[in-house]
């Protein structure tokens, strides 16, 4: 099979590989996927109180193009508020690297991968503020 | 050295420049169909195709007139399974093969399968209509059959005795080592059993079956041995008699010949026969029509004597190559698995599974050197090899393996620059790989709920 350029820039260099503290509060931490399935992505962020991403890291066992998914999602969400961040959708990964249909899954691990960071930070914030479930900081809350 | 470097050597060879140099004169001066009897274009393209006959019956111990010509060993394979089943269908219709063998015989195991329970499909819906006094429609069948209880049919039975279609397959598990389990090959094979297939060598993991033992079976209990020996002859030593074989499927191009050649073996004391699956002109005693290959049957007779000449040396050769790698990749890395059995193996063979790093990940990473892979990601099913599986390893391991083949032109030189570059590939991914990580810190992987996807 041959990769798209993107793919290969991304798996020669990729970006942001590493680990940030799961202990540290700001940082949630997203596993998904499963070694049966020869794909598992990790991604850290790193969250200011004022819910912008500071920094990300990843690491993954997986082919080329779940590597470079990772490697580009690290890029695209740093600097984002964590709202603009949740919007990003595989999709959109899936074009940016140009990536063929039996390698659609990479890029919807990527989007999941966001999801489950956010979430464990979300999760850790609200056990911080008191053991009950806050808002993200910039998601609104409608009330029925 | 050249880059990139060849490590393939299960999916095909390299055609050695002698093969090429034999075959030259039959693709232009004598170009001659070698079924024309009446012309000196004929006699010599007969000629040449008798010699290579003999050239390849020497290097597995047959007589010549043993040997059918083929496109290639999936045809061999097809021809003598599905031949076997048509000519012996009055004696029996069971196969016992192996989960682990090439998909030329599992798939046509497969159809065969088929065939057999759409022909009781059929005939039950026949009998159906004839207990019935009416049209039955197959949505019906298995509520008919229940109610008028087909099972304890005297006539259906006969039915299915006299027009017997394709068969019924066991398939069996190999042991840990690959290895067949020759206790469960015994007690697979019924009074109903007419063919054994299982090859010599595998493909993936270079696994070495006791063909001898096998054989030996085979005879005691009266049923017919087929072997896919493609991977294994020329490599290793192979008789047909020593190893009591009726059919034998062989392939030039994996023992330095052409690709488009292959031949069968078919056993003349005792008799072994078969129902052609082509049918034409009536070449290769009936059992494969079609005009023959002439170049490439004279590039396979020519790859056979040079394989029978050089073999035993070449064979320790290309062990040591392939143990230099091992020791070289097991000194610098750890967490090294190799797969199937050590000890039966052929000589060119290394399947390792690299905890921890993806298959496909490790092949983008060493691009420079041509090897195989047995996770999903390199093939279009989303299942890891099914031979690796077949063994009892893991899935994630099965994703980690890399199938290292060395063969008659691999260098040292080439083995010390692959270990090199698998190491520095094997590092960069695990300090890249979360599990590695995980498992470093003393996280027992298998206690995760990961979320299969």
């Amino acid at each position: 099979m041959a990769y798209s350029t993107k793919v290969i820039e991304h798996y020669e260099n990729p970006q942001n590989v590493g680990t940030l503290d799961k202990e540290d509060p700001n940082v949630g931490t997203g596993l998904v996927g499963a070694p049966a399935c020869g794909d598992v992505m990790r991604l850290q962020l790193k969250i200011s109180d004022e819910g912008v991403i500071q920094d990300a890291k990843f690491k993954t066992f997986g082919c080329g193009s779940a590597i470079a998914s990772s490697s580009l999602v690290t890029e695209w969400v740093k600097g984002k508020s964590l709202e603009d961040a949740q919007q990003i959708t595989n999709k959109e990964i899936a074009k940016e690297l140009s990536l063929p249909p039996v390698k659609i899954h990479c890029s919807v691990l990527a989007e999941d991968a966001i999801k489950a960071a956010i979430k464990d930070f979300q999760e850790k914030r609200a056990k911080r503020l008191g053991e009950k479930p806050a808002p993200a900081p910039s998601a609104t809350v409608s009330t029925p | 050295m050249k880059l990139p470097i060849f490590m393939d050597y299960h999916s095909t060879t390299p055609m050695d420049p002698r093969v090429l140099e034999a075959m030259k004169p039959y693709f232009t001066d004598d170009f001659g169909n070698a079924a024309s009897r009446n012309h000196a274009f004929g006699w010599k393209a007969e000629a040449a195709v008798e010699k290579a006959r003999k050239q390849v019956a020497a290097l597995i111990g047959a007589s010549d007139k043993e040997l059918v010509f083929t496109s290639g060993a999936t045809e061999s394979n097809n021809l003598a399974i599905k031949g076997v089943v048509e000519f012996y269908k009055d004696k029996g219709d069971h196969i016992v093969t192996m989960s682990t063998e090439h998909k030329a015989v599992l798939d046509t195991c497969k159809r065969l399968e088929r065939q057999r329970l759409d022909r009781l499909d059929e005939l039950k819906l026949q009998r159906l209509m004839e207990l019935t006094g009416r049209d039955v429609a197959a949505e019906e069948l298995a509520t008919l059959e229940i109610k008028h209880e087909l099972e304890k049919d005297e006539v259906l039975k006969r039915w299915i005795d006299k027009t017997r279609v394709g068969a019924r397959v066991t398939y069996l598990a190999p042991k840990k080592d690959g290895l067949v389990d020759l206790d469960q090959l015994r007690a697979a094979i019924t009074d109903k059993t007419i063919l054994v297939s299982i090859m010599f060598a595998n493909n993936e993991i270079g696994v070495v079956q006791p063909l001898a033992e096998i054989g030996k079976i085979c005879r005691e209990k009266g049923v017919l041995f087929h072997t896919d020996a493609v991977q294994g002859i020329g490599k290793i030593p192979f008789d047909v008699e020593a190893v009591k074989a009726d059919l034998v499927s062989l392939t030039a191009h994996k023992m330095y010949g052409p690709k488009g050649v292959g031949a069968l073996y078919v056993r003349r004391k005792p008799r072994v026969r078969l129902g052609a699956q082509i049918d034409g002109g009536g070449h290769e005693r009936g059992m494969r029509s079609g005009t023959l290959n002439v170049a490439g049957i004279v590039g396979f007779g020519a790859a056979a004597e040079i394989a029978k000449s050089e073999l035993a040396t070449e064979a320790s050769r290309v062990a040591a190559l392939r143990d230099r790698l091992w020791a070289g990749l097991s000194k610098n890395l750890d967490l090294l698995t190799v797969n199937g059995s050590v000890e039966h193996r052929l000589p060119g063979n290394l399947n390792v599974s690299f905890a921890y790093v993806e298959g496909e990940a490790m092949m983008m990473a060493i691009k420079d050197v041509a090897v195989s892979s047995g996770s999903a990601c390199t093939s279009a099913s989303l299942e890891p090899s099914y031979v690796l599986r077949a063994l009892g390893v893991d899935e994630d391991m099965a994703h980690s393996s890399i199938r290292f083949g060395l063969g008659r032109f691999t260098t040292q030189e080439e083995v010390d620059y692959v270990i090199d570059l698998v190491t520095r590939a094997v590092k960069k991914l695990r300090d890249m790989s979360p599990l590695y990580e995980m498992a470093k810190e003393g996280v027992d992987l298998k206690s995760i709920a990961w979320t299969a996807h």
